[in-house]
């Protein structure tokens, strides 16, 4: 459902990371890994078009993505109830319409109670805590799409409980058919949940099945690794 | 003193004040909001300046009808203001400083060098702080602030959604497949729409009170995006007419009497929603 061939990527013609090369089918757990400033949030803007490639291509056959930003300063004082952002995950189904239908008030608190958070509809999405705020965010990715989920650093900021909480939403909602990409720092979680990895890093590109990648010279250099060759 | 008031009311000029004030107050309300949540409010402060030069501008070129030059200018200057913020060469902030004190020192020199009048300084103070009554309203300028607003109204009425998405997460809309530069642009026509308008009212230095306070006032009490639309457009609304009537029957200026309304109603729910948040 994705397809990228020999991506460059970069902010104003400097290249941050090249020769990016990688794919992703219905149902797969990606998750693309790699230091500070490799590149991975650029490769994520990129992907959903927030910033132009510097040459290769990307190859989308879904439209609708549902992003799970990190969270931006603007967010963290935004006077607005949990349903008022879920609902607004509706935007691209809205069409021409002004205003949301009753197909997506009922997709929206589907979604809200499938991240166990129904009850919080109301409640200022100021008030509430990191893992919860991330549970409405991820409700609204996924009311944008049922296909395809892009995970930008989602824990970043949760304590180890919330943070295995939210590993384990994610693990269901794949497990449940849904694509999920997702950037993140924690290697060692990563590798217990996906099927696949990219990592970036200045010299060397990796893509493959996690298993792979765990047999990999790239993962022996950071301290991973099955260690079957001794 | 309802005498008094009644009195007033009788005369059409009066009424087209409080039409106008309304109308004005309701618009910069809906959109201040948004503005000052997208960390916009200094491009409002930006535009009222540029706006500000335009009419000099127009001034100096004599044009019957000054919204003809204005209204583009600001729109394009907002268009342009928005596109920079994004750009990391210059800084949006900087940018729109450089623009707004550039305009404003062109407009004045303009004014001084070229205008007619005999009272420039008179001339450039009520631009700049609302003409000391709006009781000079022509019916014209009646009539184009009911056509504006009324755009403004139904542009905001329909892209709510729209606004509310872009106002939380811009780069989420992208994603999705949506333009959120396409809506950020309408945002941005818009609040170079209520500037023009407003400069009649409170002049080009103090539009942006009418934008901000009303929002901030409502954000510090509310907590879902709805109804702090909804409280501040009630709010900037009951300040205009107060701002009016009381710049009416004591004969103080217009724009800073509804400034003064708009600031003390904020300190009462600034002071009020701490108090409950406490």
């Amino acid at each position: 459902m994705l397809y990228v061939k020999n991506l460059s990527i970069g902010y104003e013609g400097k290249p941050v990371a090249e020769d990016i090369n990688f794919s992703v089918k219905e149902g797969d757990f990606l998750c693309i890994v790699g230091e500070n400033g490799a590149g991975k949030s650029t490769l994520i803007k990129t992907l959903l078009r927030l910033t132009k490639p510097l040459s290769g291509e990307i190859v989308f056959k879904e439209d609708g993505i549902g992003y799970l930003p990190q969270q931006t300063v603007v967010q963290r004082d935004f006077p607005a109830s949990v349903w008022e952002i879920a609902l607004s995950g509706n935007i691209s189904k809205l069409g021409v319409r002004p205003f949301y239908g009753a197909e997506e008030k009922k997709r929206t608190e589907d979604n809200l109670k499938r991240m166990g958070i129904w009850h919080l509809r109301k409640e200022c999405y100021r008030n509430l805590s990191g893992g919860q705020q991330q549970r409405v965010l991820l409700a609204r990715a996924l009311c944008a799409s049922e296909k395809l989920l892009v995970l930008d650093e989602p824990v970043s900021g949760l304590d180890p409980k919330v943070t295995a909480e939210f590993y384990d939403l994610t693990k269901e909602l794949n497990k449940a058919g849904i694509t999920i990409v997702m950037v993140s720092h924690d290697i060692k979680a990563i590798t217990e949940f996906s099927d696949h990895i990219l990592h970036i890093g200045k010299e060397n590109v990796f893509f493959g099945t996690t298993d792979e990648y765990l047999k990999s010279s790239i993962a022996k250099e950071i301290g991973l690794g099955s260690g079957e060759e001794g | 003193m309802i005498k008094t008031l009644q009195f007033y009311f009788e005369f059409t000029l009066v009424r087209n004040a409080f039409i106008v004030g309304v109308l004005i107050a309701l618009c910069s309300s809906l959109l201040g909001v948004t503005l000052v949540l997208k960390r916009y409010s200094f491009i409002g402060d930006g535009l009222s300046h540029v706006a500000f030069g335009a009419m000099a501008v127009a001034t100096v070129l004599k044009l019957a009808d000054q919204s003809v030059l204005i209204l583009p200018v600001t729109v394009i200057t907002a268009i342009l203001l928005l596109k920079s913020g994004q750009n990391a060469k210059i800084k949006g902030d900087a940018a729109t400083a450089m623009i707004s004190v550039g305009a404003l020192a062109v407009g004045y020199m303009l004014m001084n060098v070229f205008s007619a009048s005999a009272n420039v300084s008179g001339d450039v103070c009520s631009t700049l702080f609302g003409s000391t009554s709006i009781l000079t309203l022509q019916v014209k300028d009646v009539v184009l602030c009911l056509v504006l607003s009324t755009v403004v109204i139904v542009l905001f009425v329909v892209l709510y959604n729209r606004i509310f998405a872009v106002t939380f997460d811009e780069n989420f809309v992208t994603a999705t497949g949506k333009s959120a530069d396409f809506y950020n642009l309408m945002i941005a026509v818009m609040i170079a729409i209520v500037i023009v308008l407003g400069m009649n009212l409170v002049g080009s230095l103090l539009i942006s009170a009418l934008i901000i306070f009303p929002a901030l006032s409502s954000m510090s009490l509310l907590k879902n995006f709805k109804s702090v639309v909804i409280l501040s457009a009630i709010m900037s609304v009951i300040c205009a007419f107060i701002g009016i009537l009381v710049s009416i029957l004591l004969s103080t200026p217009v724009g800073s009497t509804i400034v003064v309304c708009d600031m003390i109603l904020f300190f009462i729910c600034f002071v009020t929603g701490k108090v409950k948040g406490a």
